[in-house]
Order: structure tokens, then C-alpha cells, then sequence
């Protein structure tokens, strides 16, 4: 039989349905996997009852002839972010360490209603909040692939860094990410899988502890573009608990697919030539221009005139959210409490908080407290904001031209953990390509492109134009079929 | 101008107002949840999980609540903007589950309006003033803090945490406490027409912070103190009062008012320092990211404005001009919704009873209303139950005095019986002898036996000595048993005395 964990979303959805093997079998298959690579630490919980319930169910609807959903058998791994009834939801912080809703995220229930069932709740950076899952309360994560020559624990990426690696790793066909500012993509291309981050406002947030909440969308994370238009199917959707939800139809990206790409153009972003960028990166994204073309585009040249003021504008707008929707964890309701013998409310307050945050997390809710302050308010948030536009109307002007851009997801392939904390700064910069498209609210996905000489993968970002996921997933199937990316990292966990 | 004056040492001071009012949206749910808003119940029995903040969790506004904002700042003729936005004011205390409340800093929904209040000399407001409302905003309430029920712990009830609040901010127009007490009533008036509001001050659906400062005449303005959550208008009054005078002491003894946040304690009508400015915080407001703006549609707009109903100023005008009311019953009628209510239901009633239009019958049924039935329910105390007060009877009752078939001593009293049994005015009047006789043989008989038997004063009065006449009307009243109708008396009386 085959290896069941060899296989993404599609292959188990319609061996399912086709009755090659069993929802359960494949459960088991990746219950025993996810077992098995506790060294990754990937998961912070693991929950196979709920995998195996869920598969159970596929089955007996399979076998009364009943329907079965898009993700029909397809356990899945769900980041720490989202709420899952029952099931601790953590944020990968102390502050929330034993919190059990009592309520299910819009996101994970449609998973459910769609035949998945959940393997676990993956590693994240606390409060989404880092780029190298280094940030977790409950331990790095460590990424399935190594450096050639090395046995350096390396970063699976962040913030979705427990997604990435359970991907990466096949202890999971697929996994839910959020992306903030690159949260799904970097990682993704630090593992060489798939991620895709939608228009903002497609995936509900109804349920997703919130980091920035003008930024943050949901997301997949699979092995193939098939499988990521496959499960952001399955996620995304209208809600009327969240406001900022598109209420638009979903289309169905997976019977649209198509990597003829004639008709098509592709812009590259000029401004996106920067320093400190790997030899290899460049060289893969000309790689990229060159399959797409061959894929029947034509391939335009583009400006994003204010892409150099995104970053620093990112690191200000979503400071200053987080700091304000981090408020709410103050040791009162649920969730840690520290309450020193004698003291008042201001001191409970700042003992829960200084107990229950990691440091990234509080550098972020002061950098955001400061910029939201009196006096400093204009200067930075407002000022901020402008930027914000000015890169959405690059973004527009840009489109006008193009209907699709090509750039590298990041500046770098992954890196050792341990190996970028001595300035903050110097982290914040791997999402430098992906920030633009997340203050634009635009979808971006990365796919992965090649492997650089140190045998780590390199991912290739496509960003779209609003609520066109269809042309994204496009590009990358072009950019997946000629890309031919088999590479996987050898087991050693 | 009010003439209200502080008399200092140093002089007269000008008192200068400005409210900001709390109420209360008249909604079943909360402003950015599903959950009730009824008061009175048990401590956290209304708390969605929105209320309680709990991760993960989003406000999505309450479609009623916007519109009855919408609806307030249209009956205030402001400004309704038609893009608004919600921005978060952050701080941290234990009745704010998310660490801030969602609120509207920099673009309100309703901007500039006014209200008009008018002239009355016994409160001491001399003539009509225009206040001018700055704007109109919603936000969510906090929750409560109950600090008596364990001895070293606070307990938190959410129940109120996510109402809707709209707060109304005054211009500083107003001068005098009467004026501040004229304007929340006013305003309290038009909230209760419009149905956005209870009013209900006793349950917290009405508050005012209040603004005070002090100057002398034709000085800018000096600076104000703010006293938090009054809740009645006569505790406003008494706050104004106490913080002008203690300003003017301040000042007239050489010191300065410190800009800051005061407590009315309604025990002793005096204010308390809260926090000065320097422990302010800072709110750190900024615009929702979890809420779009808010932009209202014109089919929206349409349809609040066209749910309107007649307002304060435009009934009072209406009672004056259309039904010949005089000012003051016209405004004693319209202050409240309950009084207007029982009024006109009772207008069309008695105008149906007569088969007259409503202006034919309006001074009558004002009258009643006002000043006959209050004054005989008040009297008979707690042996009339006002629930017998129908309309149908009372109607019945001014039907019968319209047709002279009851004298209004006759209304009193099958009033009183009505009150006292329940039974109804027609019967009443039958069966108890109490209508008056208007037939004119009867009278006409009585008349003559009287003038008769009184020639030499017939005489006299003949002779110009015009005072008899009450005499002869007196003896007729006499003879009828006080039933006759005074009218046919007088005019009999008159036509045959010549």
C-alpha cells in the first residue's frame, strides 16, 4: 500500500471517494507520524481523537452514499491562532496557556463541515509574532530540513512555523496559517511548500486570536497549489460575525485552475532589487520570469515606487493594533492570572502581563503603545497610514499593467535558529517582499522554486490583484509544473 | 440672557454649561453584539462572548442601534454624517473586558444640531434660548464593579459591558442651573418622543458629565472642571450650583482652577476631586480595525427620518395654532410622552363622543386633563383607582358636560364615582340624579314662580340695581335643586326680567 502520509489533500480527498483506502486509515497513517516527530515540535497539541472522528464520519458517509465535502478525510493541522472548541488554544503564549474556548473559529468549522479533522494545534510564534518560531512559549520549532553539511537546527520560518513544518515534514497533508505580514509565505518558502494568503477579508477572523486585526487573513499551507486552492475553498466565505468579511461569492478556484498563462502578464517589481537579497533568490526569480513566459505570458517591467517605506510602516501599524487587541489578556476573565498577596488591580495587571507575554510580544505592544500615543500619534501612526495607501496605490497603478507580480517571498533562504536574534531589526527584514502585499490586503502566495546550494528550498511570491486568487493559484501552477520541485528533506526525527 | 449671577466679593460671576449626556440606545441588543441589554437581571447573565472579550472574538454593529442615533440626531435637526467611523479608546480597568472602548473621536455620526428651550419665568429662564449640540456619538458602556461582596476581592458584572450608549455634547450655552435643568429635560423630551431613549435617569439610562466654568462678564471663557455621572437633572442643578461657587471661592481667594475631573456626592450636593489632569490618561484612540467605516445609505436615512414622529416643538406649536390651546397648557401637555398620549387619546375620543372636530373640544379636554382630573384623583387618594380613568369614560364624562347634560360639579363627582367603581359616567348620571335639567318649561316654570313671588326686587332690579340678579338666579338654582343649567337660568332670567 502506499505510504499514506506521502500524499497531499487531493490524492487522500479522492482516494477517499474513491474508496482506494480509508478516511481512518489515513488518519492513523498521520496520527502515527505526528506521534513520531516530536522532535520537530511542531504541534503543541496533539489531538488524533479528533482526526480519527472526523475520518470515521467520512466513512460512514461514504459508505450510506451521502456527499462528501471538499476536504472529505483530510486530517489537517490547525495553528495555535485559532479557537477550537475543547481544544486549548494557546497563541503559543503563557498568558493563554490552559485557555479552552468553548467555541469554534469560522475558519476551522468550515474546515469540519468540509470533512477535516485536526491532527493537532500546530506551533506558532507567540501571538503570531516573529518570523523564526522562536518566539513560542512552548519552544522553537524546528524545521525538517538541514543545511548540506550541517546538523544546525534550522527555522521552519514564522509565524506559521509549526504549519510549515508539519508540511514540509508529511506529518500533515496541509495546514491553516495566518498571515499578518508574510506569516504563511515566508515560512512556506523557508520549507518548500505552498501558502497562500487570500484578499484580505475572505477568511473570516471570527475565532483567530487576533495580532493586527486590519492584516491578519487565513490562510492553507499544502504541498501543492491544487491542494492550496482545494482547502482555501474549504475556508473561505462570507461571515456575518466578522465586519471586515467580503461579502462576495467564493469561486471555485480548484475547477478554474489553469497555468495557460497566454494573454497573461506578468509585472516585476523593480524596487524589489535589494540589497542584502541572495545571489540565488535573484537568480531564481529570473529562473520564474522564464517559466512563466514559457507558460504563454509576457513578462512587463513595473514600479512599486513606496515599496522601500513598507516595512517601516508595517512596523508601526501592527504594533500599534497588537497593542490595543493584546489589552484584552489582563488576567480578569480567563487565561493566566498572577495576583501577588496584597496588591491592587494596576498590579495584578502588570504581573499577569510581565509573566504572560515573551519578550517579542512585549517589544511589539510597546512599540505600539508608543506610536499610538499623544504627540506621537501623527508622526507615526498617521504618517503610517499614508504610507499604507501610497504602497495599495502602487499596488493599483502597477495592475493596471500587469495582471499578476512575480518576486521572491524572501530576501533569504531559512536560517539556524539562534542565528538572527541579536537585532530584532535584522528578523523584521525577512518579510520585507512580503509585507507590501499585506498592507495592500492583496493575495499573495508563495510557491516553492528551487533549492540553493546549501540544499534549503527557495520560494517564488506571486501577488494578485484584489479577489483575484484564481490568477495567483495560476501563476503558480504554471511556476509548480515547470518548476518540477521534488526536493523533500530527509527524515531525521 | 439668563441673568443668573454668582455675587462674589470681587463681583458678579457668569456661569458657563456644557453637557455631556450618556443615554442609554433603546435597543434589545447590545451596540456590537447579540446579547440582551433588559436591566435588572442576574450579574452576567447578558455577556456574549463578545462582551467578555474573549479571544478571537468581533464586534459587528447593531443595524438598530446606528439608526436610532441616526433617528436622535435628525429630531435635533443636526447634521448627519453620512460616513462615520468607530475609534478605540484604550484603557486598562477591570469593567472594560477589551481593554478599550469602542467609541467615535474623530468622526461622529451626528455633527451639529441644537435644541430650543423655552421661557419660564418661574424656573427663572426669562426667554427662549437656542443650545447648540455639538454632536452625537455612539460608543459601548463598561460593565460594573460591585465592591461590597467579598471582603478583600471586586466582583465584575458585564451585563452593561457593550450597551449602547449615545453621548449628546452641548455647546457651552448654557448659563444658569435652570437653564442645564431645562435643557436635560428638553432633551429627555425629545429622546422619549423619538423612542431612542427611556430616559430613565434612576436606572443609568440617562447621565450627564457636566462642565462648569466661571468668568466675569465679557471675559473669555475660564477654565472648566468636568463632574462625572450625574444621574437626575435636580443633582446636575445642585452640582452646577455647588461648582460655581467653589470656582468662585477659588478664584476670589487668589487661586486657580486646576483643570479636572470631579464626583457630585448626592449626599452632601457637593463636588470631589476624581483625578486632575496631569493622572489623565492617554486614551490612545485610533480608528477600529475590526469595523469598517460606517456609511449610511439614503434609503436608510430616508426611512429614519420618515419614522419620525411629531416632535416637542412642532406639537406645542400645533396645540397653540391648531387647536387654540393657550402656551402654557400647550407646554405643560407636550413635556412628557405620557401626558401628550393620554392627552390626545382623549382629545379623539371626546371629539367622536361629540361629534366635534378636536379644536372645538381641545380647551375643554386640556382643562380636564390638566387641572379637573389630576386635581380629583388627588384628592380621593388612594379610594380612586386610576385604572378606571378610561378614555371611553372620561370622554363619556366631557361629552355629557359639552352637552350641558352635567354641570362640571356634576363632572367631578360621577368622575370621582367612576374612579371609586368603575362604573360607567351615562349610567352614573342616571341612576345617581346627577344631570342637570335643561328643559326649559321646567326652568321656565320656576323662573316665573320666582319672579312672582320676589315683585319688589324684580322691581329694583328693573330699576338698575343689576347685582339682584344673582339673587333670582341663586333662588331659580334653589328651587331646581342645583340641577338646572345655569346657561338656560341666565338667559331665562334675563328675557324675562327685561
Amino acid at each position: 500500500m502506499t505510504d499514506l502520509t506521502s500524499l497531499g489533500v487531493k490524492d487522500i480527498r479522492d482516494g477517499v471517494a474513491k474508496g482506494d483506502f480509508t478516511a481512518r486509515e489515513v488518519a492513523t497513517s498521520f496520527n502515527a507520524a505526528v506521534a513520531e516527530a516530536a522532535h520537530l515540535n511542531a504541534f503543541i497539541v496533539t489531538t488524533p481523537d479528533h482526526a480519527l472522528a472526523a475520518a470515521d464520519k467520512v466513512d460512514a458517509a461514504r459508505a450510506a452514499g451521502e456527499a462528501l465535502g471538499r476536504m472529505a478525510g483530510v486530517p489537517i493541522g490547525m495553528k495555535d491562532l485559532f479557537a477550537t472548541n475543547g481544544v486549548q488554544t494557546t497563541a503559543a503564549s503563557h498568558i493563554l496557556e490552559g485557555f479552552t474556548p468553548r467555541y469554534e473559529s469560522t475558519v476551522s468549522q468550515k474546515l469540519w463541515d468540509a470533512g477535516a479533522g485536526m491532527l493537532g494545534k500546530l506551533n506558532l510564534d507567540q501571538f503570531a509574532m516573529g518570523s523564526s518560531n522562536e518566539t513560542s512559549f512552548f519552544g522553537n520549532v524546528t524545521s525538517p530540513w538541514k543545511k548540506a553539511g550541517s546538523n544546525a537546527a534550522m527555522s521552519p520560518g514564522g509565524s506559521s512555523g509549526g504549519s510549515s513544518a508539519a508540511v514540509a515534514a508529511r506529518i500533515a497533508p496541509a495546514a491553516t496559517g495566518t498571515d499578518t505580514g508574510g506569516s504563511i509565505r515566508q515560512p512556506a518558502a523557508f520549507t518548500g511548500i505552498c501558502g497562500i494568503k487570500p484578499t484580505y477579508g475572505r477568511c473570516s477572523r471570527w475565532g483567530i486570536v487576533a495580532f493586527a486585526s486590519s492584516l491578519d487573513q487565513a490562510g492553507p499551507m499544502a504541498r501543492s497549489v491544487e491542494d492550496c486552492a482545494i482547502m482555501l475553498g474549504a475556508m473561505a466565505g462570507f461571515d456575518p460575525k466578522d465586519a471586515t468579511s467580503l461579502q462576495m461569492d467564493v469561486p471555485d478556484w480548484e475547477a478554474a485552475l489553469n497555468s495557460d498563462l497566454r494573454g497573461k502578464k506578468v509585472g516585476i517589481p523593480r524596487e524589489y532589487r535589494m540589497e542584502g537579497t541572495d545571489q540565488a533568490i535573484l537568480e531564481s526569480w529570473e529562473q520564474g520570469k522564464a517559466w512563466l513566459r514559457d507558460a504563454g505570458a509576457e513578462i512587463v517591467d513595473v514600479s512599486l515606487p513606496h515599496t522601500k517605506y513598507a516595512l517601516p510602516a508595517y512596523y508601526i501599524v501592527a504594533p500599534a493594533e497588537a497593542s490595543s487587541n493584546l489589552a484584552r489578556y489582563d488576567g480578569v476573565r480567563y487565561g493566566l492570572r498572577d495576583l501577588p498577596e496584597g496588591v491592587g488591580l494596576q498590579d495584578m495587571y502588570a504581573a499577569t502581563r510581565a509573566a504572560g507575554f515573551g519578550d517579542e510580544v512585549k517589544r511589539r505592544i510597546l512599540i505600539g503603545t508608543y506610536v499610538l500615543s499623544a504627540g506621537f500619534y501623527d508622526a507615526y501612526y498617521t504618517q503610517a497610514q499614508k504610507v499604507r495607501a501610497l504602497v495599495a496605490r502602487d499596488f493599483a497603478l502597477a495592475f493596471e499593467q500587469c495582471d499578476v507580480i512575480l518576486a521572491p517571498t524572501t530576501p533569504t533562504a531559512s536560517f539556524p535558529l539562534g542565528s538572527m536574534n541579536e537585532d530584532p531589526l535584522t528578523m523584521y527584514l525577512n518579510d520585507v517582499f512580503a509585507v507590501p502585499a499585506s498592507l495592500a490586503g492583496l493575495p499573495a502566495m508563495s510557491v516553492p522554486a528551487t533549492i540553493n546550494a546549501d540544499g534549503l528550498p527557495l520560494g517564488l511570491q506571486l501577488v494578485g490583484k484584489p479577489f483575484d486568487e484564481q490568477g495567483v493559484l495560476n501563476a503558480g501552477l504554471a511556476i509548480q509544473q515547470r518548476a518540477g520541485f521534488t526536493a523533500k528533506p530527509e527524515k531525521w526525527w | 440672557m439668563s441673568n443668573y449671577r454668582i455675587q462674589g466679593t470681587t463681583g458678579e460671576w457668569e456661569v458657563v454649561i456644557g453637557l455631556e449626556v450618556h443615554a442609554q440606545v433603546t435597543s434589545n441588543a447590545k451596540l456590537f453584539s447579540g446579547a440582551a441589554t433588559a436591566f435588572g437581571a442576574e450579574p452576567n447573565a447578558q455577556v456574549s462572548l463578545v462582551d467578555a472579550a474573549m479571544p478571537g472574538m468581533l464586534p459587528v454593529p447593531n443595524r438598530e442601534c446606528i439608526r436610532q442615533a441616526v433617528r436622535t440626531g435628525m429630531a435635533i435637526e443636526a447634521q448627519i454624517n453620512a460616513w462615520s467611523r468607530f475609534d478605540r479608546k484604550n484603557y486598562f480597568y477591570a469593567d472594560l473586558p477589551q481593554g478599550y472602548q469602542i467609541s467615535q473621536l474623530y468622526h461622529p455620526i451626528v455633527g451639529e444640531g441644537s435644541l430650543l428651550i423655552e421661557a419660564d419665568e418661574k424656573a427663572g429662564i426669562a426667554e427662549d434660548k437656542v443650545i447648540g449640540i455639538e454632536r452625537i456619538h455612539v460608543e459601548q458602556d463598561a460593565g460594573k464593579l460591585m465592591h461590597d461582596q467579598h471582603p478583600t476581592m471586586s466582583y465584575v458584572d458585564l451585563n452593561r459591558s457593550g450597551v449602547a450608549l449615545m453621548e449628546i455634547v452641548s455647546r457651552p450655552d448654557m448659563r444658569s442651573p435652570a437653564e442645564a435643568g431645562a435643557y436635560l429635560r428638553k432633551l429627555r423630551a425629545i429622546l422619549r418622543y423619538v423612542g431612542s431613549c427611556d430616559g430613565n435617569m434612576e436606572e443609568g439610562s440617562m447621565r450627564a458629565d457636566v462642565n462648569v466654568s466661571v468668568r466675569k462678564a465679557g471675559e473669555p471663557f475660564g477654565t472648566r472642571t468636568e463632574t462625572k455621572n450625574v444621574n437626575s437633572v435636580r443633582f446636575v442643578m445642585q452640582a452646577i450650583e455647588h461648582e460655581a461657587m467653589r470656582q468662585v471661592d477659588v478664584l476670589e481667594s487668589g487661586g486657580k482652577i486646576v483643570q479636572e475631573t470631579r464626583l457630585f456626592d448626592p449626599g452632601t450636593g457637593t463636588t470631589r476631586t476624581m483625578r486632575s489632569k496631569e493622572d489623565a490618561h492617554d486614551y490612545r484612540y485610533f480608528p477600529d480595525p475590526d469595523l469598517l467605516p460606517l456609511v449610511l445609505e439614503d434609503d436608510f436615512l430616508a426611512e429614519c427620518r420618515a419614522s419620525l414622529p411629531e416632535l416637542p416643538d412642532a406639537k406645542r406649536k400645533r396645540y397653540v395654532e391648531v387647536l387654540g390651546l393657550t402656551p402654557y397648557n400647550a407646554r405643560e401637555l407636550t413635556a412628557e410622552v405620557e401626558t401628550f398620549a393620554r392627552f390626545e387619546t382623549l382629545l379623539s375620543e371626546t371629539a367622536k363622543a361629540t361629534g366635534k372636530g378636536d379644536a372645538d373640544v381641545a380647551t375643554q379636554v386640556a382643562n380636564w386633563s390638566l387641572s379637573v382630573a389630576p386635581g380629583v384623583l388627588k384628592a380621593l387618594g388612594d379610594e380612586g383607582d386610576p385604572a378606571n380613568a378610561t378614555a371611553a369614560a372620561q370622554a363619556s364624562i366631557l361629552a355629557m358636560a359639552d352637552k350641558a347634560e352635567i354641570s362640571g360639579g356634576q363632572a367631578k363627582e360621577i368622575f370621582e364615582i367612576v374612579l371609586k367603581t368603575g362604573r360607567d359616567p351615562a349610567e352614573i348620571a342616571e341612576a345617581e340624579g346627577l344631570k342637570q335639567v335643561s328643559d326649559t318649561g321646567a326652568i321656565e316654570a320656576a323662573v316665573d314662580a320666582i319672579i312672582a313671588a320676589n315683585a319688589d326686587k324684580v322691581e329694583q332690579y328693573r330699576a338698575g340695581k343689576e347685582a339682584l340678579f344673582g339673587f333670582f338666579v341663586g333662588q331659580t338654582m334653589k328651587a331646581m335643586q342645583g340641577k338646572a343649567n345655569p346657561q338656560l337660568v341666565n338667559q331665562l332670567l334675563k328675557g324675562k326680567l327685561g
